[in-house]
């Protein structure tokens, strides 16, 4: 259990919140390596779908990041984003999914400090909870 | 198709909505039954016991039709036998495919739910805390046995191959008709593939106003059955009432609807949706004007899992 690294899963908007860690990057911000990113075109193209099944497939952690409300590329998704996000989260938690390990946050192209002061928050709250319940070992079938 | 088709059919956890479902084919019914053969139809329509079905030769009988969600060892039992003697095994109806209205014992635990059927409920007068056993000696001399009742629900797929899936709580029986034609036919899509025309309740849905050419508004309000009534025509969805034709199989002629009931999603998920309630909550999510409204949805859950949540990928709750 001591050695156990979390796996955490980053959905990152192609406009803002990528741009965000490619910034982190050139600026020589350190963050955790249990970071995974997978860049997405918006924060709306994330699916309910893709949250759960990055927790089935052995994500401790997984974080969706955006525009900030009003700067979506594409107008609206992140309110759609935020929207799907919170019933998510209310049926994460009715089904005993603990809700810290899914999180949303707004982070533009120009924030990569704090993109790098937010993946470590996230993975110190995911190191605290441990690994996740309903990941492959756990809840399977 | 020379000859007569066998057929097996087997009511598990089910309701029994499913047998009667087939039996409301009334004259179709008629028409059908010079072409089939009942070989086994447990407990509610033939007197075949299982050891004459266990006794059956492997891949003997052409379909079998398994109604209901598997919760019992008993069921769990049959079913493996069914999948042994049947050339093709259906999961018939929304119980067998995706769990069903039972599934969602899955948000408690075993011991939640005997503790509820056997002491708290108010009819129930239980001194001495008896539970079922499995096995029990009475007189000292009669062993008496149950089937297990297993931790949680399953839909049929998880314990056995299933051929094809059909949804519906139950199947509407104009469906009933297609799908039975469709197999007695042999006009089968792929192994693994649900029986349905394809389209969702909205696509046959009257009061869809993408059908009347009119724009598709945001929800400005959550409302439940009991308040109020729906305008006349206009959609569901968007007056208020949560409705999960979107994502939904609209085999059933999008007949609730069409009685101001909005679409709980018997019918199943429409073709390339794998988790039903996930892709709802995004569906319906997305379409409320603001984030106030997501938190007035009650029992999002039982709601968006009505029907499907020991099939999805969560599957129950996280003790």
């Amino acid at each position: 259990m001591s050695d156990w690294r979390p796996n955490i899963v980053v959905f990152a908007c192609n406009w803002c919140t990528y741009q965000g860690a490619d910034l982190a990057g050139s600026l020589r911000c350190d963050y955790p390596s249990t970071v995974n990113i997978i860049r997405v075109p918006c924060s709306g193209r994330v699916e309910p779908e893709f949250i759960v099944a990055a927790l089935k497939n052995g994500a401790d952690g997984v974080f969706i990041g955006g525009c900030h409300p009003g700067d979506c590329h594409y107008r609206e998704g992140n309110h759609r984003a935020i929207r799907r996000f919170i019933l998510l989260k209310r049926v994460l938690t009715s089904m005993g999914v603990e809700p810290e390990r899914v999180r949303l946050e707004w982070i533009s192209g120009s924030e990569g400090k704090r993109f790098a002061k937010v993946m470590k928050e996230f993975n110190e709250t995911i190191m605290a909870l441990g690994p996740n319940p309903i990941g492959r070992d756990g809840n399977g079938r | 198709m020379a000859g007569k088709l066998t057929l097996a059919y087997f009511l598990s956890g089910g309701c029994g909505g499913c047998d009667m479902a087939i039996v409301d084919l009334s004259e179709t019914l008629v028409d059908v039954l010079p072409r089939l053969e009942v070989v086994f139809w447990a407990p509610t329509v033939a007197d075949v016991k299982y050891k004459e079905l266990e006794a059956m030769p492997d891949k003997s009988i052409d379909v079998g039709l398994y109604s209901g969600m598997v919760r019992l060892g008993e069921q769990e039992h049959i079913a493996k036998v069914m999948r042994a003697k049947c050339k093709v095994l259906v999961a018939w109806g929304a119980c067998a495919a995706l769990g069903g209205i039972p599934g969602m014992g899955n948000m408690h635990t075993r011991e939640e739910i005997f503790k509820t059927a056997y002491f708290d409920t108010y009819s129930t007068d239980n001194p001495d805390g008896i539970t079922p056993q499995t096995r029990c000696v009475v007189d000292g001399k009669y062993e008496l046995t149950l089937p297990e009742f297993y931790e949680y629900v399953r839909p049929l797929h998880h314990v056995v191959d299933v051929d094809y899936f059909v949804g519906g709580c139950p199947p509407h029986h104009s469906f009933v008709a297609e799908a039975i034609s469709a197999v007695l036919e042999g006009k089968l899509p792929p192994p693994g593939s649900w029986i349905t025309g394809g389209k969702a309740v909205c696509d046959i849905c009257r009061r869809n106003p993408a059908l009347r050419g009119e724009e598709r508004e945001p929800i400005t309000a959550v409302k439940r059955t009991i308040e109020g009534v729906p305008a006349e025509g206009k959609c569901l969805l968007q007056e208020g009432y949560l409705c999960l034709g979107p994502v939904t199989q609209g085999d059933c002629k999008a007949l609730c609807p069409k009685v101001n009931i909005p679409c709980r999603g018997c019918g199943g998920p429409i073709p390339g949706v794998k988790d039903f309630g996930l892709r709802a909550i995004g569906a319906i999510a997305a379409s409320l004007a603001n984030e106030e409204l997501v938190d007035q949805i009650p029992s999002p859950v039982k709601l968006f899992y009505r029907y499907s949540l020991p099939a999805s990928m969560l599957g129950r709750k996280v003790k």
